[in-house]
Order: structure tokens, then sequence, then C-alpha cells
């Protein structure tokens, strides 16, 4: 058995994780446990100041963001997430407290009005980031004990991963994920949609907007040949995953493919149980995506 | 909307925008289109973004907001890393919304907003959102009746424990208001 050096991080798992996706936060937590990752949960953490509380108030927002981080700064460590709207909304929230004086000295003071404080020293960062560059290639290999033999998957990194900062990869193109799939066996199909938006609330408010967003998504992957899509959101997993009959109906082609969690599809190479997978709460089959494992 | 009023709005908005990181890029906008063509809903939108913009300058921001337009924007940043100006143009829409709501014009209207607004209602209260008390004070304020279209849904989520009922809040959340409402008075 390999000892790596321990690697510790301030977890954040952001109000869907302990809802509607709790598979992504057990996936996550199990999956960072076998490879020898120490993820401390945040204590205490809040709402992450989301897409659709910035919609209504700008400044609000920055300071439910700044409380998190705040937090962060207190264990002194990186801040890591697995939910893409939570990645962005803190890290922007840290950016733009980097680079405009005035919105930094407005949430500080707000901070202090709660007895807190955040002086800009946390990194922000997302599971997809840390395993593939924090990890790499050689220690997540070796910790892969059945590997897939050439599954195809379409790799759906979604917007807000590498947009807008494009810090961790390519914007519009990135290969972060196509490489950690290709590490587990995986082989990633060429899915020029891996960032195109899969409407995110308009799935619920306009579904005839939404539906059509996901129908082509879905529809390039299974084109490509795609036996299933993995996720990094779980907005995207939901939207994905929850309404392929209705997009079958809007699109007049058949949807339905199997989504996953890229820590799902990491974890079932790592040897991990399915219920430590939380496969049982995909509304998509997941057995077809087990049995892929080279013998 | 009276000349007037509509200065206002163009003033406030512009006086918001130039106080987000790179808001003064605004007027490098050559009317390029990118941000309309990178666009994923641009084409459902009776304004595209490129035409906002021509819209603002023109003094017609107000017939912007009087439509559904800005709440299509599903913050995915296309347009935002496109942009050869450097226009930060996410940001722009975000202040729309905003502007749209704080002055009542008919976008404020839009289901989408009113899921906003439930958002924020339930992260006050409880510090973190609670997906079931959102989708209650959503139905409840657009359509109560439309739920039963997400019947099944509901119903597939709850058999495989993803329905969650009970919100989980935060200890601090008192502290958390007198933050909320210092940064509140601030604004």
């Amino acid at each position: 058995m390999i000892a790596p050096v321990k690697k510790t991080y301030a977890y954040y798992p952001g109000c869907s994780l302990i809802a509607t996706n709790k598979a992504y936060d057990i996936s996550t937590r199990n999956v960072a446990r076998v490879l020898g990752m120490d993820m401390i949960e945040l204590e205490d953490w809040n709402c992450c100041g989301a897409t659709a509380y910035m919609a209504i108030r700008e400044k609000r927002s920055f300071v439910l963001s700044a409380r998190n981080l705040a937090l962060a700064e207190k264990q002194g460590r990186d801040l890591v997430t697995a939910c893409a709207g939570c990645y962005l909304s803190l890290h922007k929230t840290n950016v733009y407290m980097d680079e405009e004086p005035k919105m930094r000295e407005d949430v500080r003071k707000a901070l202090k009005a709660g007895g807190m404080d955040y002086t800009g020293s946390v990194k922000v960062r997302h599971m997809l980031d840390v395993l593939v560059n924090d990890l790499g290639e050689e220690e997540i290999k070796q910790h892969v004990v059945r590997a897939f033999g050439g599954l195809k998957v379409a790799p759906y990194c979604g917007c807000q991963i590498t947009r807008p900062f494009g810090d961790i990869d390519d914007p519009e193109f990135p290969v972060i994920m196509h490489k950690l799939l290709s590490w587990i066996g995986a082989e990633p199909v060429p899915f020029l949609m891996t960032t195109k938006c899969c409407g995110g609330m308009l799935m619920v408010t306009q579904p005839e907007v939404g539906e059509e967003l996901v129908g082509r998504i879905i529809l390039a992957a299974k084109d490509k040949g795609a036996e299933c899509i993995s996720t990094a959101c779980p907005l995207c997993q939901i939207n994905l995953e929850a309404y392929q009959a209705k997009v079958s109906r809007r699109m007049g082609k058949d949807c339905s493919i199997p989504v996953l969690y890229f820590t799902q599809l990491l974890g079932i190479t790592l040897g991990l149980e399915p219920r430590n997978l939380a496969l049982r709460d995909n509304l998509t089959p997941t057995e077809a995506i087990i049995a892929a494992r080279s013998a | 909307m009276q000349a007037v009023e509509s200065e206002k709005v163009k003033q406030t908005f512009l006086a918001n925008i130039y106080s987000i990181p790179y808001g003064e890029r605004l007027a490098e906008c050559q009317q390029c289109g990118t941000c309309s063509a990178s666009c994923p809903t641009g084409e459902r939108m009776d304004y595209s973004p490129r035409e906002i913009i021509a819209a603002l300058r023109a003094g017609l921001l107000d017939r912007v907001l009087e439509t559904n337009t800005v709440w299509l924007c599903s913050s995915c940043y296309s347009c935002t890393v496109r942009c050869p100006a450097g226009i930060k143009f996410t940001d722009v829409m975000y202040e729309l919304k905003r502007l749209g709501n704080d002055y009542g014009f008919k976008s404020r209207k839009s289901p989408t907003a009113k899921m906003a607004k439930s958002f924020v209602k339930t992260v006050d209260r409880h510090g973190r959102n609670a997906e079931g008390e959102l989708l209650v004070r959503y139905y409840l304020s657009t359509n109560p009746l439309s739920a039963l279209k997400q019947f099944w849904f509901g119903l597939r989520m709850m058999l495989r424990g993803r329905m969650p009922f009970l919100p989980h809040g935060i200890k601090g959340r008192n502290d958390l208001k007198k933050m909320i409402q210092a940064a509140t008075e601030g604004a």
C-alpha cells in the first residue's frame, strides 16, 4: 500500500449537495477518502450567494459568499467544493474582493457587523481541479483497482467551472475532465458541447427553453457514441437526467442516456461499493456502467 | 415611461455598473454582435445582448426591461469570455435583472425572477437554501396548479430520498442576519 502525503482541504458541500444531490456529496467524500485526501467540512457554512441570489441582491450575495471565505481563512486551507455553482460564486467573490478595493471594504464592513472578517488569503478550488492537478495521473492510477475497458463517456464540464476566469483550463474547450476519464480507462468522446449551458433554473421556470438546451447536449453526446454523460455540477446532473422523457418528446428523438457525476465514475474504478457512491439515487440506469469495467 | 424617469434608470444603471470590476468597459462596445451569437438563449430574447447595449445608448433601456429578456440569461458567461472589448456582459445582465426588479418594470414578473426572489427569501431565513421550501414559495408566487405538472418528477425524487422537506438552518443565523442588514444599509 502506498502512503502518500496527506493532502488536507476545507470542504464546502453546498445546499444542493446536502439535499437533492446527496449522491455527489457522498461520492466526493468517499473518493477523497480512498485517495488519501483529508476533507474537513467547513463548520457552519452558509449559502454561497448563488446566481439566483446575485440576480436580486448584489452586495448581500457577496457578503454571503465572503462569510464562507472567512470561515475557511480561520482553517488556513484551500476551500474545495464539488458544486460548480458554489465554486463560481465563492471564486468570483474572492477575485472581485481582490480587484475592487471599494467592494472589499464594503464586504468586510458587513462581515465585521457579524463579528467576522476576511483578509483574502483563501484559494477557492473545484474538486475536479484538485483531483487532476494536486493528485495527478500517477497517484490516481495507483488507486484504480478495476479500470473501465474503454467505456465511451461524454465529458460535460458545464459553464461555471472554467468560465468566466478560465484559470483551471480553457474557458470553452477544457480537457481537464477528459484527462481524468482517460486515466480511469474510459474513452472521452470528442464533445464540442462540453461547456454549453444546460439552462440552469430555466428547466423549471421556462421548460420550453431548458428542454431544448438539454436536448442539444444529450443528442450531441449520443451522436458521438457516448454510453453515458459525466457531469461536475448538481444542476447540470439533475437537468440532464431527470427530464429525459420530456426532452425526448420535444426533440422528437430518443434522449435517454445514463448521467453520472465524474466522482461516481471515478469511484466505480476505485472499487467503491455502489452504496458508497449513492448510485441508487441516480434517475438513469447505472448497471451497464459498472459492468463496463475490464476484467 | 417618462423620458426623465428613463434617464434616471440609465444613470442608476451606469453608476452601478461602473462600481463592478471592468464595468467601465461597457463604453468600448463596437456592436460586433459576438455576445448575441454566443448566447445559448439569445434567439429567444426580444432584445439580443448586442441590442441591449444599443438600447442603453439610445436611452431606451426601459423597453428592454418591459420584456422577459434579461431573465433568459442563465449566467453561462459565454459572452463574457468571448467579448473582444472585455465587457463582462453577464454582470451587465445581473445588474439589469436587479434594476428591473427594483424599479418595478415588467421583467420582474418573469417566472425566473419569481424563482430568484423565492430563493432570496429562503436563504435569508435559514442561511442556506432549502429546496422543498423554495419550490413551495415559487409555485405559490406563480401558478400553484402548475406544480401538479411536476408530480411525477417529485415522486421519482422522493422514492430515491432526494426530496428534502426539512431545512438545515445554520448556527450563526443571527450574526449572518446582522451582516445582511449591514450590507443592505450600505447598498
